[in-house]
């Protein structure tokens, strides 16, 4: 494994091979581990060691990028004239804002753990086993997946910019499942040991098992409490439609409408890398310090984020969500400069769960949400189904499971409709990082279709 | 090459491995795109490694890396050793793989014209002059284009003596327009949402013709903002070629998967409706609906040579007049379902649907083309056909539970049928329904004159997640008493 001497060594072989004007390059290495368990036991178990090199060449404003994880001199040389051959055949770019000036970076707090990092497969297995055991001496399948990782990330530009940061994550989720029900946990954190397996595996399992045979129950609306899993997609969608370029279009929910008291006062919203528990990742993949955001002030819309490009094109700062220019692990997916939080944390309340039960006459408790997807992007009308845990709520008590249930509702109306926020974070394992959300409780949600099970 | 292969081979089979297979890729990707008259990106990604799977005590291992060594082909086959170790503790059954597969071959992708060959400056001049004509319509603010070309250079070995080298190539892009207007947004996008993407060379991308369609694109975003609301009611729905091909992918591809239906997705993808005891039994839709796995459709983004264990493509009934009666499966998992049909599992030959979305991922089952079979129909005599309906086009949103049951979906465009002519145009167009109820309501199917391939590239799977490419025949199609226009 390279260390930060060897990357810090390698992206300046890189610039010195450049002619361009201005010249990035973007260093990511990761060494993944997954075990991934079903039918109470593990049936893939995998390990990767990957990086890439990513280059972009600027001439003038007409930008070539090119990437590789050959890290011969060759390669190299190839790899810095094919970005400057791609740069030289296209038309300039006017709102290419240059590349990043060196800057200063706060001395955070780290996120790398040697147990993380050098965690076996037979720490992961031992682990799961728990899980399993507790599964099979009560006739419940367990599922899942634990993954331990390291990650390296460093950039530098050719206006002297340098910036490196190892960190680790550990990610676990668990369905548990009988042949009418299903239970579900999950988990995520730099530090491996914070996560407790067992416990998790637990909580799976016997919600799959107070889950069994579920009632049916028609479609409509309904008061919910939303357990922090389910409030994660909430969360995850609204906190990326706050992306700068939306905005300005005017296609996000947030356009046209920041400083207005859209949602409830209850609900705060941020991206804070600073934020306890977060991963403490001081820059972006453009170099960029990452800024904390505050997203929803007590129901006020308030700041979007933007990369380095849509900053200058709109008249803001940066604010340190820049992604890499490609996703190099991911060969045929399209690329581009696009812009994303990682540190998103729902703010909590100071109600408990058992009480935002207590509190409701009549509703449902949904565990989380399954397969959801927008069907209007302004007022982020979202659709998707209930899993792993639904239930009906009678006079303050979980009174029995029913079937899932399709729902289709704007995330900026459920967001009005808060009625207490719970008093306890979670942390969800979500696209590249985790998101820290309560249970929340809302008056209503529209449900529009059901299933079988 | 072949030597360390080889090596990897020999270690694995040393270290205990009852069998092992290693797979080198070497993948370049060519990628353009544009917005709102300005090059956003153009870049060229190369990415090569490699991967060893190894079977040791009734258990998997698998490690890949990016550093193409001796030292390294040792230190991952050790690995993947020590990996199916730690995972032989929490084994309960014995895996059984079928006949063995051995085949030493050779496969290309047919190409016409070598997409890397097409100048960068042609390809932005194109998506540049789409861009263009799109945004002659006031109302789009945003106007978008990409060209992605990829060529993936693939060599598998295994211990039971295979070596089969596969080149394929792939082309796709698209043009999409964004209207604006009032608090309102509307998108059209051409030929599908995201991108088409099809196992061909440049040749697919003339045939699309961007500039051709862009003013087509750009003025139906613009009417979509004053369209009226699509109604929410039950009615006929006639659904064109590509939204079909989704409908395909998330009702039918995925719940044949047999991974999905023995549990090894459960806690990611989900499972599937699709329960052995129904296989040759169960009525997934009306007579005249039959659906095949076909892994050799020229073009499709599931046509390959062999998959990723070494398995010939093949064509494999899913649904025959309206029967389900097949599986996409690994070798693994055709035996399994042997042995719980109380067939001889060492028999049992895989239908060759094992794909992994690069040298860093364990082959998992992954679709192929999964086409609809050609009706009857002339498209114009179907909607002349019907009284009264709806006809939609283009995904936009997709949504399906974890069993593959219960669907939403919405298209980008709708128009009313009335009469057996087109009428007005609707916005925000959903429909939702139930997977057999939906195919069993399908009464006519159009001819091969309307029938085409949609490439997905991005179907998401497994954990660590992949993205697959596969592909979907489709002709348009009616589906009775379909519930529409669910909107919040």
């Amino acid at each position: 494994m390279l260390n930060e001497h060897d990357i810090k060594a390698l992206l300046q072989r890189v610039i010195s091979r450049s002619s361009g004007d201005e010249t990035e390059v973007l260093f990511l290495g990761l060494d993944e581990a997954l075990t991934r368990f079903a039918n109470n036991e593990i049936h893939q178990n995998v390990a990767e060691t990957n990086f890439s090199l990513v280059v972009s060449v600027a001439l003038g404003k007409r930008i070539g990028m090119a990437s590789t994880n050959n890290l011969s001199d060759a390669a190299l040389d190839q790899l810095v004239e094919r970005a400057t051959m791609l740069a030289r055949l296209q038309p300039e770019n006017p709102d290419f804002p240059g590349f990043a000036p060196p800057v200063a970076f706060p001395e955070g707090r780290q996120a790398f753990d040697e147990a993380t990092a050098s965690a076996t497969p037979e720490l992961r297995a031992h682990a799961v086993g728990e899980v399993i055991r507790y599964a099979l001496d009560r006739g419940v399948v367990a599922s899942g997946a634990f993954s331990t990782s390291r990650y390296q990330w460093a950039i530098a530009t050719s206006h002297g910019l340098f910036a490196w940061h190892p960190l680790t994550l550990a990610e676990l989720t668990i369905v548990a499942m009988t042949e009418t029900g299903s239970g579900y946990a999950a988990d995520a954190a730099w530090q491996v040991a914070q996560i407790p397996v067992a416990q998790h595996g637990k909580i799976a399992v016997d919600k799959a098992l107070a889950s069994q045979n579920p009632r049916e129950l028609a479609p409509g609306d309904y008061p919910v409490v939303l357990e922090a899993a389910a409030v994660h997609d909430l969360v995850a969608f609204m906190g990326g439609g706050a992306n700068g370029m939306n905005v300005a279009e005017g296609s996000s929910w947030m356009s046209g409408r920041q400083g207005q008291a859209l949602l409830s006062p209850t609900i705060t919203l941020v991206d804070d890398p600073d934020a306890p528990e977060h991963l403490p990742i001081p820059f972006d993949f453009e170099g960029t310090p990452r800024q904390p955001l505050t997203i929803i002030r007590e129901g006020v819309v308030g700041d979007a984020f933007y990369n380095r490009q849509w900053a200058a094109k709109t008249g803001h700062a940066a604010t340190g969500h820049g992604t890499p220019p490609v996703s190099p692990f991911a060969p045929g997916s399209a690329m581009g400069r696009m812009m994303f939080p990682m540190h998103l944390t729902l703010q909590a309340g100071d109600t408990s769960v058992e009480q935002l039960v207590s509190n409701m006459e009549r509703g449902l408790y949904v565990t989380r949400f399954n397969y959801t997807r927008p069907v209007h992007p302004r007022e982020m009308v979202v659709t998707g189904l209930t899993r792993d845990g639904t239930f009906w709520i009678e006079n303050g008590e979980i009174a029995y499971p029913v079937k899932n249930l399709r729902f289709t509702q704007s995330y900026v109306e459920a967001l009005q409709n808060v009625a207490a926020v719970g008093d306890t974070l979670h942390r969800e394992p979500g696209y590249a990082s985790f998101t820290r959300n309560p249970a929340l409780q809302l008056t209503q949600f529209r449900f529009t279709g059901k299933t079988e099970f | 090459m072949n030597d360390l292969l080889a090596l990897a081979l020999n270690r694995a089979q040393l270290l205990g491995a009852a069998y092992a297979d290693v797979r080198t890729l070497t993948a370049r990707e060519q990628s353009v795109s544009v917005r709102n008259g300005v090059v956003e990106g153009v870049g060229e990604l190369e990415n090569a490694g490699f991967g060893v799977r190894v079977l040791v005590n009734d258990a998997w291992g698998f490690a890949s890396s990016a550093i193409v060594t001796a030292k390294e082909v040792e230190r991952i086959t050790a690995e993947a050793i020590a990996i199916a170790k730690a995972s032989a503790s929490y084994q309960q059954r014995r895996v059984y793989l079928g006949p063995p597969e051995v085949h030493q071959a050779v496969y290309r992708t047919p190409v016409e014209i070598d997409p890397f060959t097409v100048s960068i400056e042609d390809k932005i001049a194109l998506l540049l002059e789409a861009d263009r004509l799109m945004r002659a319509e006031a109302s789009v603010k945003v106007a978008q284009g990409n060209l992605v070309c990829l060529r993936k250079h693939q060599t598998f070995a295994s211990t039971e003596g295979s070596t089969i080298e596969q080149e394929i190539f792939e082309t796709g892009g698209a043009i999409m327009a964004l209207a604006i207007a009032n608090g309102e947004i509307q998108r059209r996008s051409y030929p599908n949402v995201f991108r088409d993407q099809h196992a061909e060379g440049w040749e697919f991308i003339q045939r699309l013709d961007f500039v051709g369609n862009a003013p087509r694109i750009g003025a139906e975003a613009a009417a979509l903002l004053s369209a009226e609301q699509c109604p929410n009611q039950v009615t006929t729905l006639i659904l064109d070629r590509t939204q079909l091909g989704l409908q395909i992918h998330e009702s039918c591809g995925h719940p044949t998967e047999l991974d999905r239906v023995f549990g090894t997705e459960a806690a990611y993808a989900g499972t599937s409706f699709l329960t052995p005891e129904k296989l040759g039994v169960f009525r997934y839709g009306s007579e005249i609906v039959n659906l095949t796995a076909d892994a050799t459709t020229p073009g499709g983004l599931g046509t390959f040579g062999y998959d990723d264990e070494g398995v010939p493509a093949q064509r494999v009934p899913l649904v025959r007049e309206g029967l389900f009666v097949g599986y996409l499966s690994s070798r693994e998992t055709a035996t399994q379902l042997a042995q719980l049909r109380g067939e001889d599992p060492s028999l049992s030959r895989s239908g060759g649907a094992m794909r992994a979305s690069g040298w860093n991922r364990i082959p998992i089952i992954r679709m192929t083309n999964i086409n609809l079979e050609p009706g009857t129909w002339e498209l114009e005599d179907l909607i002349a056909d019907t009284d009264e309906g709806i006809y939609m086009e283009t995904n936009k949103s997709w949504s399906i539970d974890n069993l593959r049951l219960n669907f939403l979906f919405g298209t980008e465009l709708a128009y009313e049928i009335k009469g057996g002519k087109r009428g007005k145009l609707y916005k925000n167009a959903t429909y939702t329904g139930m997977t057999p109820e939906f195919w069993g309501a399908c009464d006519a199917i159009c001819n091969a004159n309307s029938w085409g391939l949609w490439g997905v590239p991005n179907c998401g799977k497994g954990q660590p997640s992949q993205t697959a490419h596969a592909g979907h025949g489709a002709a348009p199609a009616r589906f009775r008493n379909v519930r529409v226009g669910v909107m919040k």
